[in-house]
């Protein structure tokens, strides 16, 4: 009988601990537990035997830390190969009847990935590959995924399971006492990225005792649609007498595990300081409870890789702003690859109250499907919103959802055939709630049940791809007011009827002003109407006044906030004179006469008051060099001497980048200062970037267009980069002694390929002797120095 | 184990962030970094001991086998090691990288607020042990660490090898012995 066949019907007993009990037959300090598959096939067999003999019906091979990055292939084919005959002869030799199966056992690799750690996601996915090509070589039944502590390398495995293999698969994660992964997953989360990419049972196991883990097993209960897993350990450790033990008992384990099997929870079984006495004590307590049936959970749930979105009867904002469409400052932007600038407009709108970012990149011009990956990864290191990945291209899609950490909103698909085929395999694949928009061949229909006839459609072709209902959201379409004077009544309507069957919704609402003056008073209208009909979630700017007072107050007068603490907090944000539609400025306090005074002092508001003022009576360039470049050089001069400190040097280069900003917004697209284009990065291996980044505020201050390629960059990319942006400086920093000769390693590579291209270096790490023998151009002690080479190298290719 | 430090030190974070004299602005930079990070911290400290010994400038420390100077000149004496992790969790990492993008100055001020907590941490656990021990007549010496003069960084892959530090306290070892969270240590406390 196939596993998830007996899981419909039955309590499945998985095993207990394999640690603890190759520790107490001899297992050494330091040794790798895995070998003992290959060195002491009977030690092990005789372990999970005796959990078959306890009423296990699955055991989990020793394999816990098996993959290419502990051993060498050959080995690690060996062990994987001996692991699962040790279980299989395990299951030929218990005496018990009943249905066993022998689960391949995938712990972490012991690396944390980026962006956090060095471990590139796709890196992690081929490493977990090769583990399970092994297991199903070998014939494992299933793929049991287990400890996870970080949501992205969960993901790595799964997907590298459902890539290499069809066996069923089996994920677990480790949730620490504040209910979360390591790196912040909620269980909530997990069940929408691990559900949404097809896992076949999730839950949890290791870190703590059966109580401690109550909570977090009833909120997987409460979303998972998919039978629930519960692997506790036997209580916390202490020791005594030098001996780890554990302080829950087979009896109170039992009993405590009883209680949420009760609850609905489908697999059990133990981890640390359990064995096969718990495994036997649980099957008793728990063979009597009829199994709760497994049953379809009708939430619709986003997630990024600490939280997720539910989309319900409380309304969803989704910031619009990722996105250039009739913005110069963002083309520009992109043009230049400046990511930070995008990550920027991100932080903004999450600070304003969004939900959930909407991510869009496309420019005609630029590379969408590199792009696309690289902002959705790199908003994912500084930003905790879940994304929608708002794309026509399903190659740039595919690439940023492979990436995503999490369960995204995807933007979109719709009713036109070719979209279905391209988009549906996707959501399948890696999980999503997908924005269907009630269009097809035939266009826009112009009444309610010509969409509502489009969105039955689209359900039925989902269906056939076996994405729920829950996974899709419904975008009637806002048309604009101004061509056709009931295009509102009949999104209106749509969304209504829509809502009525129990789908959601979702309306990018700006278009219906197009064409009218004061765009937002439709907007706020039209937003609090379709509020009332049921809408679920709505693209929007976040930073309009109008559209955020309807939300709130439509919040407020729906009984959706309590005690109308939202609004509250929101109305108090706002300026006395609200119709202002500014917010409260953060500081009043330590205002600047002057923009030069405004930025010596690092004060970012004043400097961007300050600015917009100066800009009223005179140009960029005037305001440039009258105020900007003299203060940040009374600051560098002052750094240089010693009497300015590095903190104080960041705060002046922030408040003259907020300066920048203003000017940059006014002026996008206008070719700037004539400064030699400079590509930085952080050498391969090397993952710090505080000094980089400190260079490249200075220098981008400075007038000069700065490539920033990032940290752990390989010498090909960089000097690809150089070339291509014709850089005349390329500055390289490493913080490690480790990634030293990758510096020099790219020097040389740098003047092979661009023997004018002049090379500086920098970091903790570095000296101007040892810059100077890796054949550099020049050695930056600290940031001002960077700047003042940079401008040397600018003064000499003018001169030439 | 968990084990709590003693309150933010302004001082050493100030000389961490490279300041001598702080100016009113760095003051309430400094003031408005404490704020958001003095909540996200978790201190987490896992060891474990072995018996060692030497034989000329080889030294056996139960977990793994080194010649240097500089160990010898440590904890040569020694009869027992104690090599420990400490971190204090991954969410300072992620509102440094946060900064990095938004301001650079309070990443800047964050990393040296990081750097003394993790530092802070790792006192503390020295002089619990100090006690410890001092209770049975022992003594313990001023904590090593891999890189430290001529202490291999290999000696890094040794300690995480006995000291199960992802399941226990959450710290990854990478390729380059970096450590994830970033501010962790490890350490190890001759006896």
């Amino acid at each position: 009988m196939k596993i998830t066949e007996f899981l419909k019907d039955n309590i499945l007993y998985l095993d207990g601990g394999m640690g603890t009990l190759l520790q107490a037959r001899g297992l050494a300090a330091g040794e790798l537990p895995e070998r003992w598959s290959t060195s002491h096939a009977d030690a092990v067999c005789d372990i999970h035997r005796a959990y078959f003999d306890a009423g296990s019906h699955v055991v989990n091979t020793n394999t816990f830390g098996a993959s290419v990055l502990k051993f060498e292939r050959e080995e690690l084919d060996a062990i994987i190969k001996a692991a699962i005959e040790n279980a299989r002869r395990a299951a030929r030799e218990s005496r018990t009847p009943h249905e066993k199966w022998v689960a391949l056992d995938i712990g972490p690799t012991g690396r944390m990935l980026k962006p956090y750690g060095d471990l590139d996601f796709e890196d992690a996915v081929s490493v977990f590959a090769e583990t399970v090509k092994l297991g199903v070589k070998y014939g494992a039944d299933l793929i049991f995924i287990e400890t996870m502590n970080d949501s992205y390398e969960t993901k790595a495995a799964l997907l590298a399971a459902k890539e290499n293999s069809s066996l069923p698969v089996f994920v677990s994660c480790a949730f620490g006492e504040d209910g979360k992964l390591l790196t912040g997953a909620s269980p909530a989360a997990m069940v929408a990225l691990l559900e949404g990419m097809g896992a076949d049972a999730i839950g949890v196991n290791c870190s703590l005792g059966p109580k401690a883990l109550a909570p977090i097993v009833k909120e997987y209960l409460h979303y998972a649609s998919v039978p629930v897993i519960l692997k506790p350990n036997a209580g916390l450790p202490h020791s005594e007498n030098g001996k780890t033990v554990f302080d829950v008992t087979p009896a109170d384990f039992a009993s405590e595990v009883a209680s949420l099997v009760a609850l609905g929870v489908r697999a059990v079984g133990g981890c640390c300081g359990t064995t096969p006495a718990y495994i036997a004590e649980t099957v008793k307590r728990t063979k009597s409870i009829s199994p709760m049936p497994v049953v379809e959970k009708d939430i619709s749930l986003v997630s990024s890789y600490t939280h997720a979105v539910v989309f319900d009867n409380d309304p969803v904002l989704i910031g619009e702003r990722i996105n250039p469409t009739g913005k110069p400052r963002f083309k520009e932007a992109l043009r230049e690859g400046d990511v930070d600038y995008v990550l920027r407009v991100g932080l903004a709108e999450e600070e304003a109250g969004a939900h959930i970012l909407d991510v869009n990149v496309g420019l005609p011009e630029i590379d969408e499907r590199a792009l696309l990956s690289r902002v959705v990864t790199e908003l994912q290191s500084v930003c905790a919103l879940p994304l929608e990945i708002d794309t026509a291209d399903p190659a740039a899609m595919e690439g940023a959802l492979r990436r995503y950490n999490g369960k995204a909103l995807i933007n979109s698909v719709n009713g036109k055939k070719e979209s279905m085929a391209a988009v549906f395999p996707l959501v399948k694949k890696y999980g999503g709630v997908v924005v269907a928009l009630t269009l097809d061949e035939g266009g826009i229909p112009a009444t309610a049940d010509g969409r509502v006839q489009i969105a039955l459609r689209i359900l039925a072709e989902a269906e056939r791809y076996g994405i729920k209902k829950k996974d899709l959201i419904f975008d009637p379409l806002a048309m604009a007011v101004s061509a056709d004077g009931g295009a509102a009544r009949a999104t209106l309507e749509s969304v209504k009827r829509l809502s009525a069957m129990g789908l959601h919704t979702s309306l990018g609402v700006s278009n219906v002003s197009f064409g009218l003056p004061s765009r937002d008073t439709v907007n706020a209208a039209f937003f609090t109407a379709a509020l009332e009909n049921g809408l679920s979630a709505a693209i929007l700017n976040v930073h309009s006044l109008p559209m955020m007072k309807a939300f709130y107050a439509f919040r407020a007068l729906s009984g959706l906030d309590t005690s109308c603490a939202d609004y509250i907090a929101f109305a108090s944000s706002l300026s006395e004179d609200s119709a202002t539609v500014e917010r409260k400025s953060v500081k009043a306090e330590n205002c600047a006469a002057t923009l030069a005074e405004a930025i010596e002092k690092g004060l970012k508001a004043p400097a961007v008051a300050l600015t917009e003022a100066l800009l009223k009576e005179n140009d960029a360039l005037s305001v440039i060099n009258g105020e900007i470049i003299p203060a940040l050089d009374r600051v560098g001069v002052g750094f240089e001497n010693k009497t300015v400190y590095l903190p104080q040097l960041l705060m002046s280069a922030e408040a003259a980048r907020c300066a920048f900003d203003v000017i940059k917004e006014k002026n996008a697209g206008k070719a700037s200062a004539d400064k030699c284009p400079v590509v930085l990065a952080t050498v391969k291996g090397d993952i710090h970037d505080i000094g980089k980044n400190i260079v490249k505020m200075l220098l981008e201050n400075y007038g000069f267009p700065v490539y920033d390629l990032g940290r752990d960059v390989p010498p090909e990319e960089i000097l690809s980069a150089a070339r291509q942006r014709g850089a005349a400086l390329v500055g390289l920093s490493a913080l490690m002694t480790t990634t030293v000769p990758a510096m020099e390693e790219t020097v040389k590579l740098l003047h092979e390929g661009l023997p004018m291209c002049k090379i500086m270096v920098g970091g903790a790490v570095l000296t101007e002797k040892y810059a100077e023998s890796i054949g550099a151009d020049a050695y930056g002690k600290d940031a001002m120095e960077a700047v003042r080479y940079a401008e040397k190298v600018n003064k000499d290719l003018q001169n030439k | 184990m968990e084990l709590v430090p003693p309150p933010f030190d302004k001082e050493e974070i100030l000389r961490y962030a490279r300041v001598k004299e702080p100016t009113p602005e760095i003051l309430s930079l400094f003031d408005e970094c404490i704020e958001e990070a003095k909540e996200c911290f978790t201190y987490k400290v896992v060891y474990r001991e072995f018996r060692m010994r030497s034989e000329g400038y080889r030294l056996f420390l139960g977990f793994g086998e080194y010649e240097s100077e500089y160990l010898m000149h440590g904890i040569g004496t020694c009869a027992r090691i104690l090599p420990f992790v400490a971190t204090v969790g991954p969410e300072i990492d992620f509102l440094i990288k946060r900064y990095e993008v938004l301001s650079p100055a309070k990443a800047h001020m964050l990393d040296a607020i990081g750097s003394e907590r993790v530092e802070s941490l790792c006192d503390a656990f020295c002089d619990f042990i100090a006690e410890r021990e001092a209770k049975k007549d022992n003594l313990t010496r001023p904590r090593i660490s891999p890189g430290y003069g001529d202490i291999p960084f290999e000696m890094q892959k040794d300690i995480f090898a006995v000291l199960d530090c992802q399941r226990k306290i959450g710290v990854a070892l990478g390729a380059r012995f970096l450590m994830t969270p970033r501010k962790s240590v490890a350490a190890a406390i001759g006896m």
